[in-house]
């Protein structure tokens, strides 16, 4: 098969997905690029996770009420979920709807947003927003449950524009005026969380949004010009309208998808690294009455997706579910799973719990000297584990390769098998003499072989630690 | 690197989930103590009175029981305890309280960390890659700026990059490519220089600090346990002179969350945290070490002051501790009134000091900062 098919494969795999094993890239690379797009933007037409494993393995994984089991259950289904496009969006979306735990203090609400993101990420713009807006996560954790028609909390009503649809501005203009931000939450007053029940004796149940019209502000509200007795539905019709929302939408997926751009704020002043590509998303937009698969489908064919490879720095997520997926662990329910949960966390990325409103910064600002340490020892210690059947299969593949390697050919073999990495020269050399100490590699004997696997699960770490490593 | 002038130092044990003030600084004489507490209360006899550390004079407060080994820093006049502290409007979320510690940001979401605002003061162009060293897995947010490199420590004993990597020649050698690997390069684009610059901080740190373990001997010995560890890394990394100004850990995360068997948990949380609290001011002034040390311990929040049977619910104001040779010893504020009708928000103690007072203190006074963009406008608490 062609080197270049693998290699593109490889990198739609880890773009649209959390990567794959070599076996999977060569079948799929067989099945065609573009069949494999299709097959990723069609979730529901193929088999996803294996619920009643989870349950039959961990009750507790029943609407658990702690936040530890929510991140581990989520983990669980990054590696596993063999939707992989679907469950890569659920992130995307997490990291831009933002609300976090610290302030939510319920796992079970976390869940039911990532659920949420999972079940309709890759649908209509105007329905995920609608979702968004009675989310009672959402609704919480940006204030509107005190905002009322007699006193107007502008939380959400700003956020909404300014991090969630339109963003600030564009092409150095804004994007709506202070006023807006007022008719917007005014709007949405009276959109709110119905009373709990009590919580005995059967546990505390998931909160359910109620809209209340003697809360709501009907009075005539100007937003973008229009003036009207606009409810939160109508703000959102005419938000969905705007060209700022295609260019927002379009602008993170190519962040998240094709290339690290630069951070959110300063959007409005610095046109798109791609414009072409921009543009072409914002007509799909369009086109397609806001689909974000049909957005995914233009970015996923599109020649500046297919020559981005390396292009951007991995996010903690990426980093250990795309690590563990490589050397085959955790493939089934079984210990270390919370230990796991929390890897990203200690890289930068408590998941279900961003920072802000705003969210993580991205790109290379997920590194510091902290988690750098911490994203090279992980990758590391997982690619130095030759009895891991990912790794194992690495270590056939480049035995496979003759019965005697040379040191060079050792280490494009590692580099093409962990995902055809592409290195600096300068690493590249530095990798190719430390294995040309040791010599040939051999693997006629007993002893030859052992060392040969001890000498590759040695170069594997050495390439987990590279600075290329951290691009994804 | 080595550093022989004597700055100050600022080390931190953050007591996570929420310690229960109310049973570590008890008001022994207030009958409304037993009446809120049938079963968890601490017998009287058991309790270890406060006595005034210049008049002798009884207190009317007393330490838990598995808090002797701190008498001593009382009876000494070096430890000031914090009655009362909190902040207006508390949250009961363990998340978000800590948070709120972390950022002195109560009303709205705060991005950086109080000390690595002070990380940054200290050390603006990062000349020193250990200015600012946690021990702990991932980085607390007290700690977290934009550009501050911080070390972050799960073992220091251990600590490095491509520990996984058997035998002693093999990672020798592969830390030596390692470092080549992240030599600067030209023309490789922005991402890629500064992973590589990062990478190079971090060898540089990791490579200094593996040198601590070797530096350090003691007649002390610290406990086997979580805290253990981290106060004799802390005592470490101090006592091996890299400069390092802020030396932070946290007790295991929410240790101090005594929802339900309390009597028995936090009898075994402040047996350990007092043994390894006076090991360390031990271990320190054995090396003529401690006078430029100021520790600080505290938590989110206190707990519910009626029990719930066998725990206690999560609750708001509790009590705080600084230690160090020039801590002026003694209470600060006043302890929040039991009377239900000065109880808040269904039975928790309301505030009377905000943290922000003892931070702003600690900033002016200790490290030489400017409290007022990092704490905000308070007053300070004379304890230094």
């Amino acid at each position: 098969m062609a080197n270049n098919d693998i290699a593109l494969m490889t990198h739609l795999l880890r773009r649209a997905g959390f990567g794959a094993s070599r076996d999977e890239i060569e079948s799929r690379a067989a099945l065609g690029y573009e069949a494999t797009v299709e097959e990723l933007l069609n979730p529901n037409d193929h088999p996803g996770l294996e619920q009643d494993i989870l349950f039959r393995y961990q009750p507790a994984y029943n609407e658990p009420a702690a936040i530890e089991v929510n991140v581990q259950q989520w983990m669980y289904y990054m590696i596993n979920n063999p939707r992989q496009l679907q469950e890569k969006v659920a992130l995307f979306w997490h990291m831009i709807f933002c609300a976090g735990h610290s302030k939510i203090d319920s796992g079970q609400e976390m869940s039911l947003m990532v659920n949420m993101f999972r079940d309709h990420g890759m649908g209509n713009f105007r329905d995920l927003l609608m979702l968004l807006s009675t989310s009672p996560g959402m609704i919480y954790y940006l204030d509107n449950s005190e905002s009322h028609k007699t006193a107007v909390n502008e939380n959400y009503g700003r956020e909404l524009l300014e991090l969630f649809s339109m963003g600030v501005g564009k092409d150095d203009e804004f994007n709506y005026s202070e006023d807006d931000v007022k008719a917007c939450a005014r709007a949405f007053t009276g959109w709110n969380i119905a009373p709990s029940y009590p919580p005995f004796p059967y546990g505390r149940s998931a909160w359910e949004f109620r809209f209340d019209p003697a809360d709501h502000d009907d009075a005539d509200k100007t937003f973008l010009g229009n003036t009207g007795n606009w409810n939160g539905e109508d703000i959102l019709d005419m938000v969905c309208k705007q060209p700022a929302t295609a260019r927002f939408v379009a602008r993170h997926l190519y962040n998240y998808f094709v290339a690290d751009e630069v951070p959110v704020p300063s959007w409005r002043q610095t046109p798109p690294k791609d414009p072409e590509l921009i543009e072409a998303l914002e007509s799909a937009y369009f086109e397609s009455n806001y689909d974000i698969t049909a957005m995914l489908r233009v970015l996923l064919n599109s020649e500046s997706f297919k020559n981005a490879r390396y292009a951007k720095v991995k996010n903690p997520a990426e980093m250990v579910v795309s690590t563990l997926r490589l050397v085959g662990d955790h493939q089934e329910i079984k210990p270390g799973l919370f230990e796991i949960s929390q890897e990203p966390k200690y890289m930068g990325m408590d998941l279900m719990n961003p920072p802000t409103v705003e969210g993580w910064h991205t790109g290379h600002e997920w590194i510091d000297s902290g988690t750098l340490v911490e994203r090279i020892n992980f990758a590391s210690d997982y690619l130095g584990q030759t009895d891991l059947p990912g790794v194992k299969g690495i270590v056939n593949r480049l035995m496979a390769e003759g019965e005697t390697i040379s040191p060079k050919q050792f280490v494009d073999g590692c580099l093409d098998l962990v995902g055809q990495l592409q290195v600096t020269d300068e690493t590249y050399g530095e990798l190719v003499s430390h294995a040309e100490r040791e010599g040939e590699l051999n693997h006629q004997s007993e002893m030859q072989q052992q060392d040969f696997v001890r000498r590759s699960g040695e170069m594997l770490q050495m390439i987990a630690a590279t600075s290329e490593y951290q691009f994804g | 690197m080595v550093s022989n002038k004597k700055d100050n130092v600022l080390a931190v044990l953050s007591l996570s989930g929420g310690n229960d003030g109310l049973n570590t600084v008890i008001p022994m004489n207030n009958g409304l103590y037993r009446d809120f507490r049938p079963n968890l209360g601490i017998a009287e006899e058991q309790i270890i009175p406060l006595k005034d550390p210049t008049t002798g004079k009884d207190t009317g407060f007393g330490f838990h029981p598995s808090m002797a080994p701190m008498i001593r820093f009382w009876e000494e006049g070096k430890m000031a305890i914090f009655l009362g502290i909190g902040y207006p409007n508390p949250s009961y979320s363990h998340f978000r309280s800590m948070d709120i510690w972390h950022t002195c940001e109560p009303d709205k979401i705060g991005n950086e960390g109080w000390l690595g605002q002070v990380i940054k003061d200290l050390d603006p162009n990062s000349e020193n890659v250990l200015t600012g060293v946690n021990f702990g897995r991932g980085l607390p947010r007290a700690l977290a700026k934009e550009g501050v490199p911080v070390a972050s420590v799960g073992d220091l004993e251990t600590y490095g990059l491509l520990t996984g990597i058997q035998g002693e020649d093999q990672r020798t050698e592969a830390l030596d490519v390692f470092g080549r690997m992240y030599s600067p390069t030209i023309g490789t684009g922005y991402a890629l220089d500064y992973i590589r610059r990062t990478g190079t901080d971090a060898l540089k740190g990791a490579d200094i600090l593996a040198t601590a373990p070797g530096l350090y001997s003691s007649d002390v010995e610290y406990s086997a346990t979580a805290v253990g560890q981290y106060m004799k890394n802390i005592a470490q990394t101090h006592l091996a002179g890299f400069g390092t100004r802020v030396l932070y850990t946290t007790s295991p995360y929410n240790g101090f969350d005594t929802h339900a068997s309390q009597a028995q948990a936090h009898s075994g949380l402040w047996t350990d945290v007092s043994a390894n609290v006076e090991t360390f001011i031990d271990d320190l002034r054995g090396h003529d070490a401690m006078d430029n040390v100021t520790l600080l311990m505290f938590s989110e929040f206190g707990r519910r002051v009626g029990d719930n049977g066998s725990g206690t619910d999560h609750g708001a104001a509790s009590v705080a501790f600084a230690i160090g040779e020039d801590v002026k010893g003694g209470f600060y504020g006043e302890y929040p009134s039991l009377d239900q009708d000065k109880l808040i928000e269904g039975g928790n103690l309301d505030h009377s000091m905000d943290f922000r007072e003892v931070y702003s203190t600690i900033l002016e006074d200790w490290l030489h900062i400017d409290p007022v963009p990092i704490a905000g406008n308070f007053t300070k608490v004379n304890f230094l």
